[in-house]
């Protein structure tokens, strides 16, 4: 039951009723057969048909004066339109979460999308967010590492989060012509945390290197820019007029003028760099293991993900393989929505997932959906997740959320939820509860439950 | 509210005794002087919250993102003659024309790249490295001092976290729990040392909070990352350093620093986050009342921005930036610069302001003549390694 326990929880996203028992004949081939489970989420509007949207609406506010256009009905109703799409795209990503049969491939994918981070701390992008994980993250999250890492990069949602959009060749035609240029950041943020690492061994002029190269990737936008790009309105353009001419020099290595393909050719270089491996092993290790993972299964990830060529599902696989998969303690804290997601799988607490309830109860527990504070995602040391206010959160939103969960069988209840491997201490206290409300609030926050 | 959680203290009074090294934070201070250090996480931008305007090379160097000189519309709001405060800094100004502020510029921790992560990470951890050490200066102080201190936040930063146990609060936003149901995990989580530990400290906040902020407190407030948040809890620092038995060290924390793009001038990224700042001046000293005339509040940025603008009317990241300090307890009225001026040449690696001042030095000066400790335990214990930058003096009012 140990290892059925391990594999819903530290892998997945917690045992539904029943779900241990299932799981406890072959856990380990349970999360191999999701390997590969990667339908997108139903029902979420394209990023393009947002983007298209976002423009005209912009461009309404943009023909007002600017002291009236913050004012004005038109942006009252860009911003609503924003929070409205990214409410209602958070609910059905919360849904197929809690209603997931593939729990690891829904862990591995969220893995991705917060290594990627793209987060609605900048407010236009909200509603790209969502459709983000959908477009980029899911199609590729166990395919290769540079498909998955040029695909982001090409997003909307990214190229608006991180700057590129907008980041001009100085020297290129459009550069020439008016006062416009470099922007660094998503160059920068692309080395120190999507691909190498910060002690990945590059310099402040291999920033400027990358965002030279990347200079011309932005989204084709209606309107002006439209007729330099040859592509679908909202979705990726490389703007030739906006690209900086000339030969570049990246980590050592020269690329020749060749506008769009520059990029391409960087970025896959990148991923293919000895530094990402370890980067990206060490923090898969970190997101699933131990906040201090053992260097033997850093270095064996590492090892499956350069052997492959980068394929994630192999290193999936080798995850799954790994001895330490099973036997390390199960002492990192669920993160918030994580903990919510359990909850309700469960207690089996389906149908609909009310949005701004939702969103609300996870900003109270500290972790609002892609709301993350800066590029870098949530932490994956998940220290920081229990502190004092954190768990006090916790423990009044789980007395709250427990008048509210009917239990049909309380008696088995622990059994069915957390196994045979729930500690003395805790079976305890949740038999000796006053109520049925008060045992369910105390299995909500036992360490069994909020440990993995 | 009321006491919603003194049942556990008493009935709970066990199991509190019986864990580990944990020291409530309610222990008695033994010192009068508080400190706060507030975080601006992202990279401030120095020359726009800051304008050196009378530096020749400011107006070209800065272009579309320079501040108009005081007097002119929106205008920098003057300080010595050649550096004033961006517009949005009015209580800044007010307590610069109190002699209750002092601005330090082109300054910087030791780290010269530019990861906001890494950079952050050594600003609090006090060492010449980032991850030199998995423990804060403050809490090195903390120990130092024997006293206690509050991170005003869900979860506790860096800077304080460490051997010694603090505290962490945040407007509650959910009723709260019965404390029957508090004691009974209490219980259940006596073979969890983490887990007890956070709740023994969330108690003993609770505890505080009630004293401190009375049974009424601020109804719910957004989320760590909505905008305004900073002033509640700027409001609620005050009034827990205000409280005799309560902690005499604050941290506080202000997001939405990293303008590369729409950084703006008067209105725009930087001026909102600004605006926060100075709200959160504003009601930090309200709220401390008397207790103001005790206190330093340390303002710092992880670094600066690039000295020109990027070609998408922002500022990438870069090394030096400013600094405040501020306080019934500062010798204020001064701008501290050893300027490096912006001339091309002058510039750090030709871009950024150059780094002319160690923050640590600025902190170190406050430690030792507003907190009392002597300077061998400071760069012995709290900036390890930092012998050489010897503490600023006269900081402090005497």
């Amino acid at each position: 039951m140990t290892q059925a326990l391990i594999a819903t929880q530290r892998f997945g996203l917690g045992a539904g009723p029943g779900e241990l028992a299932q799981v406890a004949s072959d856990p380990r081939g349970w999360l191999q057969s999701q390997i590969g489970v990667d339908e997108p989420i139903p029902g979420i509007t394209s990023s393009a048909e947002r983007v298209v949207a976002l423009a005209e609406a912009r461009q309404e506010v943009r023909a007002m004066k600017q002291a009236d256009a913050k004012n004005s009905d038109a942006f009252a109703q860009l911003k609503a339109q924003q929070r409205d799409a990214y409410l209602s795209d958070v609910s059905a990503r919360l849904g197929a979460a809690i209603a997931s049969e593939a729990p690891f491939a829904e862990r591995w994918i969220r893995f991705w999308s917060n290594h990627f981070t793209v987060s609605i701390t900048r407010p236009i992008i909200s509603g790209l967010v969502v459709p983000f994980e959908n477009e980029a993250v899911r199609p590729h999250a166990f395919g290769r590492f540079a498909d998955l890492a040029l695909a982001v990069v090409r997003h909307p949602a990214m190229l608006l989060y991180l700057d590129n959009a907008r980041s001009i060749g100085p020297n290129s035609q459009l550069g020439r012509r008016k006062e416009a240029g470099l922007n660094e950041n998503l160059a920068r943020e692309l080395m120190e945390l999507h691909t190498l690492g910060v002690n990945g061994g590059y310099s402040q002029d291999d920033v400027r290197a990358l965002a030279k190269i990347l200079t011309g990737w932005t989204i084709a936008r209606p309107g002006r820019m439209a007729r330099f790009l040859d592509a679908v309105p909202g979705t990726f353009g490389f703007a030739a007029a906006a690209h900086e001419p000339g030969e570049k020099i990246l980590l050592g290595r020269r690329y020749a003028d060749n506008g769009e393909a520059e990029g391409i050719a960087a970025i896959r270089d990148l991923c293919a760099h000895p530094a990402t491996a370890q980067h990206v092993a060490r923090k898969i290790a970190l997101h699933f293991l131990a906040d201090e993972p053992p260097q033997t299964a850093v270095a064996s990830l590492a090892d499956a993900f350069t052997v492959s060529g980068g394929d994630l599902a192999a290193v999936a696989q080798r995850l799954i393989a790994l001895s330490e998969s099973w036997s390390l303690p199960m002492i990192k804290a669920r993160p918030p929505e994580e903990w919510l997601i359990a909850m309700r799988r469960a207690f089996a607490i389906d149908g609909d997932v009310p949005a701004r309830k939702s969103v609300g109860v996870l900003q109270q527990l500290g972790q609002v959906p892609f709301a993350a504070p800066s590029p870098a995602g949530w932490p994956e040391d998940s220290s920081g997740w229990l502190g004092p206010e954190a768990l006090m959160a916790r423990l009044d939103f789980a007395g709250a959320a427990a008048q509210r969960i009917r239990v049909a069988q309380p008696a088995t209840m622990t059994d069915q939820i957390l196994g045979s491997g729930v500690t003395e201490e805790s079976r305890l206290q949740i038999e000796r509860a006053p109520s049925a409300a008060d045992a369910v609030a105390l299995l909500l926050v036992s360490p069994e439950f909020m440990l993995r | 509210m009321t006491n919603r959680r003194s049942f556990l203290l008493g009935l709970g009074a066990i199991a509190l005794a019986a864990s580990s090294n944990a020291r409530l934070a309610l222990a008695s201070a033994p010192i009068d002087q508080r400190f706060v250090v507030i975080i601006l996480r992202g990279a401030m931008d120095g020359l726009s919250a800051v304008p050196p305007y009378a530096d020749p090379a400011y107006r070209d160097l800065r272009g579309a993102l320079a501040i108009a000189e005081p007097g002119q519309a929106n205008g920098a709001l003057d300080l010595d003659g050649a550096f004033g405060l961006h517009p949005r800094l009015a209580t800044l100004k007010a307590l610069y024309d109190q002699k209750q502020l002092i601005v330090a510029h082109a300054i910087a921790t030791p780290y010269r790249d530019r990861s906001h992560f890494d950079g952050q990470d050594l600003l609090e951890n006090g060492t010449e490295v980032p991850h030199g050490t998995a423990d804060g200066w403050l809490n090195r102080t903390l120990a130092l001092l024997n006293s206690s201190g509050i991170a005003l936040a869900d979860q506790v930063p860096l800077i304080l976290r460490g051997e010694t146990d603090v505290a962490s609060w945040a407007p509650k936003k959910l009723p709260g729990a019965d404390p029957d149901l508090v004691a009974r995990v209490a219980q259940m989580y006596q073979k969890s040392p983490v887990l007890l530990a956070a709740l023994e400290s969330a108690v003993s906040a609770d505890r505080m909070a009630s004293t401190a902020l009375g049974d009424n407190q601020a109804p719910m407030m957004g989320g760590g990352y909505r905008r305004g948040a900073a002033k509640v809890l700027a409001e609620a620092a005050g009034k827990f350093l205000a409280d005799p038995n309560g902690p005499r060290i604050a941290v506080l924390e202000i997001n939405g620093w990293d303008t590369h793009s729409g950084q703006g001038v008067a209105d725009g990224r930087l001026a909102q986050a600004l605006g926060e700042l100075d709200a959160a001046a504003a009601a930090l000293r309200q709220s401390l009342g008397a207790a103001w005339n005790q206190t330093a509040v340390l303002i710092a940025t992880e670094f600066g921005r690039t000295a020109a603008p990027n070609g998408t009317g922002g500022t990438d990241h870069g090394t030096a930036s400013a600094a405040f300090l501020m306080g019934g307890a500062i010798e204020g009225g001064r701008v501290l610069t050893d300027w490096p001026g912006l001339d091309r040449s002058r510039l750090y690696q030709g871009r950024d302001l150059a780094p002319t001042m160690d923050l640590r030095a600025l902190a170190k000066g406050v430690l030792q003549d507003h907190l009392g400790l002597p300077a061998d335990a400071l760069a012995r214990a709290v900036f390890r390694g930092s012998d050489e930058v010897a503490p600023m003096r006269d900081l402090i009012r005497t």
